[in-house]
């Protein structure tokens, strides 16, 4: 048995920061937690490489900054209510789009409080502005920031039951217990619903809160499935699109102009527009001009046949190539190389997030305030940003918070409840807006275009300098922590939506990149750094922000250095490896896969490692490519260490979706960008996987835990797995990948620009 | 405006809309049946598949009155009351949906598959178009299978008569190639012709 000071020290390249942080984390979540771990070196690891200085993500990731932000308001974050039936509730302030958040939470509460978890029901609370900073759904950060607080909340409800027991029966309560939701001891046996009268007076005599030590858990820890399943194969989990959550809500579409921010000039056939079956009314707005009707087939009918003149917009003259020439232009050169050097230059194109619900929202906005429904990952900053822009009072408007239909980013932001409520303002009633899928790959945000510059030095059949330059168009981080101070210090302004404020903008994305991105080998002094190029284009961080393309990269350059070095990949990483948790992983994922199986000729297998969030996981995969343009990806192995695993099946999920995000975008799905606007504009043209790209044979392991505290989790899969899809690609062709995707052909008729019109579909 | 009649998860119902209105719309915004997905509305996306006469069909892309005096099953009228359907239950156990806004689709998808063949090979599972953003493919792939036994069972065994030729509909017929059956879809190569029998039961059940 050691305790985390002791891993620290065994693992030999940890900075003093890190004991010091997790010694505070424990002690906010309980004085009694410990971990009990014995981590001993891995056959493999030299103590010859040549040791990389702690990097910032290393010892302050953004997952900490944004536990810090929230630290003033922790306490009032979680709250949980024992109803008389004896079912517990608890509506958290974060988003659920799928991540699991909501069932991983009902097993904290339910696991401390000693109830079945099928009495604990999860619901998502509505934007809280007193939380200031504590709200937002992001950067992996859920399970790491409410694991102390919902457990201590969980306890605390517990202690507060047990003492009503004591009061009730006369026993001490020392020798009541909850067990299975009910208060036992000594012969009595009372159901905790009984006892929530008791419990809440403000005069009970209190025992001491303490939370369990993990090594008790029996529920924490264990696959679990979830518990909003059920409701999703039925058909009965609603959206916000399914909600009528006021009467009388007329469908809003929104013709969008033919480049990106474009503006109206004037609309031709207003009169006739407005005399189509179903169709109520027509409103200009920022964005575009606002058709509503009855039902949203009748919308889009109308919107199709909506004539209308353009302003300019802010890119009209953008294309891929012309966007790849500013990043090459933005990005610091390398300088020349001191030695023998590997070498490479990628580019990676844009990326629609693409979620299957589009952007969706209803919004009942009157002359003093109103609400606004939608799935929203920053609801607090929604609100006021709605506040300002319709030029209500600050706490005049609600927001709703709805489990959303997908994410990976987009609904950090919240373009469409700020436009149905601009829309419900201009025609005085309420409104449903759906965005059309054309409008939303085009006219949504997507993940930025990027060019990176890598260079591995190697002196002496060792690797003693590691540089990357990364040159992205900027990311819109505009959603600040959730909150409309730091949300205006994120701006860097776009006329469409935001009036523009001056600077902060590069300090938010150096600081993201900065508590995000790091080397996980010892490659001697390393740099990564960041330049941007501010293009006004509709951004916004997509699953794992910088490190898909820059961790992505840099385990390409990996495979070539190990080639060089004519060492195995996986044996490579072992030995660079930083921690011994990541060699821990890279060693069972090479076991899991059977890496190093002989393979035909047009087949191979590829490796990638990723840590970020206090997490790793490692990726292998085996690629047929005999047809170098239509490979597939036949089979996956996939490790992840998340420190303290919550719901390992939740876990397997988020590595696999992570896996199905790196081969669409490292095979076939991105964006071309012409005249300002992406050609794509549905799944026949954005070339997301589908079943017939997924392998057919998936392994995941979820390592026991190793730190004693959650990890992050959301983000993590994709970068390892986009270095092992295109590593396993490079190996089965005997190319190197330099240009993501890599199969990237306009192979489709694009949609005509500025109608949005999809009702003939061009395949 | 005209009136539209036909039958909706086992109930006559009526629509006063225009006959070019598309199926998904009269459901979602006249009827309030929610289940189907709006994710493209031009069938290629395949949120909203639903069953028409029992077979998987788009209401994205079908007018109103192409459905009148026909027979749709939404993800709603797919449970018999509490009771789930075997492919529903296959994706609660394999816990499939992550979030689980294209899975109405996916599993009427499946059902409509299973209906087609009882015991799908590799490749007619590739062959559903039915986009999952969230990139649940292996378990979707894990549950049709798991679907296709859990049907299989209940009546296999040594008794049940032994491999016979599946319930393939022209143009469904497995492609040749390096397929590899899972034990699940073995077990339920053994019970294909009792597999068929509750199918075709499903079949009229719903009909």
């Amino acid at each position: 048995m050691t305790d985390v000071q002791g891993y620290d020290d065994t693992s030999g390249t940890d900075a003093a920061g890190t004991s010091r942080r997790r010694f505070l984390t424990y002690l906010m979540a309980a004085p009694t937690l410990a971990v009990a771990v014995q981590y001993g070196l891995l056959d493999g690891v030299a103590d010859a490489v040549v040791p990389t200085q702690p990097q910032q993500a290393e010892n302050f990731d953004l997952g900490d900054f944004l536990i810090l932000a929230g630290k003033p308001t922790e306490d009032q974050l979680i709250v949980i209510e024992v109803d008389k039936a004896g079912k517990v509730h608890c509506a958290l302030p974060r988003e659920e789009v799928g991540q699991g958040i909501t069932t991983a939470v009902a097993m904290l509460i339910a696991e401390e409080m000693d109830v079945p978890l099928a009495n604990v029901t999860v619901t998502l609370a509505p934007g809280r502005p007193e939380l200031m900073y504590n709200q937002l759904t992001g950067g992996s950060n859920t399970m790491r920031s409410v694991y102390a607080p919902t457990r201590t909340a969980a306890a605390a409800t517990k202690a507060r039951l047990l003492a009503a027991g004591a009061q009730r029966t006369g026993v001490p309560i020392s020798r009541l217990q909850l067990r299975a939701g009910l208060v036992v001891g000594e012969g009595h046996s009372i159901p905790i619903g009984d006892l929530t009268q008791a419990a809440a007076s403000p005069t009970l005599a209190m025992g001491a809160v303490e939370v369990k030590d993990p090594s008790a858990f029996t529920l924490v820890g264990r696959p679990q499935n979830r518990k909003d399943a059920r409701a999703m194969v039925t058909g009965q989990l609603k959206y916000t699109n399914d909600l009528e959550p006021v009467p009388g809500l007329l469908r809003a579409m929104v013709r969008r102009p033919p480049t990106i921010n474009g503006t109206v000039k004037a609309i031709v056939n207003e009169a006739a527009i407005k005399k189509m079956p179903g169709v109520r009314a027509l409103a200009i707005i920022p964005t575009g001009v606002a058709v509503l009707a009855d039902t949203f087939g009748q919308a889009l009918d109308a919107k199709e046949a909506l004539e209308v003149t353009w302003n300019a917009g802010t890119v009209d003259a953008e294309d891929n190539a012309s966007i790849l020439d500013t990043l090459k232009a933005v990005n610091a050169p390398l300088g020349p190389a001191l030695g023998d050097a590997v070498e490479g230059e990628f580019d990676f194109a844009f990326v629609n997030h693409a979620p299957m619900e589009t952007n969706t929202a209803i919004a009942d906005i009157k002359a003093t305030g109103g609400t606004v429904w939608a799935g929203m990952k920053s609801p607090i900053v929604a609100a006021q940003f709605i506040e300002d822009d319709l030029g209500l009072p600050r706490g005049s408007v609600t927001a709703v918070v709805t489990q959303g239909g997908g994410s990976f980013g987009r609904r950090l932001f919240f373009d469409g409840a700020l436009e149905a409520a601009r829309i419900s303002k201009a025609v005085g009633k309420p409104v449903k807006l759906m965005w059309t899928r054309v409008d939303d790959m085009r006219h949504g945000r997507a993940r930025a275009a990027s060019h990176h510059l890598v260079r591995a030095t190697l002196a002496g059949g060792d690797v003693v300098r590691f540089e990357h330059h990364v040159a992205s168009v900027e990311t819109d981080f505009r959603h600040g922590l959730g909150e409309i101070m730091t949300a205006n210090g994120a701006a860097f302004g776009d006329p469409a939506l935001i009036p523009i404020s001056a600077g902060g903008a590069a300090t938010f994305s150096q600081s993201v990149f900065g508590s995000t991105i790091k080397s996980p080998y010892n490659f001697g002094p390393t740099t990564q750094m960041l330049n941007e190029a501010n293009l006004p284009m509709h951004t916004g961080s997509f699953r794992s922000v910088y490190s898909a393309n820059t961790r992505g990269a840099e385990e390409i350059i990996v495979d070539e250095i190990a080639k060089a070095l004519g060492k195995d990949p996986v044996a490579f990483r072992i030995e660079y490896a930083k921690d011994p948790r990541y060699a821990a992983v890279i060693k069972k994922c090479g076991e899991l896969g059977a890496w190093g199986t002989k393979l035909p000729s047009g087949f191979a297998q590829g490796f990638g490692f990723h840590a970020e969030y206090k997490s790793c996981t490692a990726c292998l995969v085996e690629i047929d490519a005999r047809d170098p343009k239509k490979p597939r990806v036949t089979k996956a192995a996939i490790v992840g260490d998340y420190g303290l695993p919550i719901n390992p099946r939740g876990l397997e999920s988020q590595l696999l979706g992570g896996l199905t995000d790196a081969i669409s975008t490292t095979l076939r799905a991105g964006l071309h960008i012409d005249k300002g606007l992406a050609l794509e504009g549905s799944y026949s043209q954005f070339h997301f996987a589908r079943q017939k790209d997924a392998p057919r044979e998936v392994k995941i392991h979820i390592m026991p835990a190793t730190t004693g505290e959650p990890g992050g989790a959301g983000e993590l899969g994709l970068p390892s797995a986009v270095g092992a899809v295109a590593n396993a690609y490079a190996r089965a062709t005997g190319t190197k990948p330099r240009r993501f995707p890599i199969i990237f052909p306009v192979d489709f008729t694009p949609f005509t620009k500025g109608t949005g019109s999809t009702r003939v579909q061009p395949r | 405006m005209p009136k539209y009649s036909f039958t909706l998860n086992g109930k006559t119902v009526q629509v006063d809309a225009p006959g070019d209105l598309s199926v998904l719309w009269a459901l979602r915004d006249k009827l309030g049946v929610t289940g189907p997905k709006y994710g493209c509305g031009i069938n290629v996306c395949k949120a909203c598949t639903s069953h028409l006469n029992g077979k998987a069909f788009n209401p994205c892309v079908t007018d109103l009155r192409d459905v009148a005096g026909k027979d749709v099953t939404t993800i709603e009228g797919l449970a018999k009351g509490d009771q789930l359907h075997p492919v529903q239950e296959a994706w609660l156990e394999q816990d499939v949906a992550q979030c689980g806004f294209c899975q109405p689709g996916q599993i009427m998808a499946a059902v409509a598959l299973l209906k087609r063949t009882s015991n799908p090979t590799d490749e007619d599972i590739d062959a559903i178009e039915n986009v999952c953003r969230c990139g649940s493919y292996f378990r979707i792939r894990e549950a049709i299978k798991a679907a296709a036994a859990k049907m299989a069972t209940p009546v296999a065994g040594p008794a049940a008569g032994g491999p016979s030729v599946p319930d393939v509909a022209p143009g469904q017929l497995p492609a040749t190639g390096p397929g590899v059956a899972t034990a699940a879809a073995g077990a339920a190569a053994l019970a294909a012709a009792a597999a068929t029998r509750l199918l075709r039961d499903a079949d009229e059940t719903e009909a």
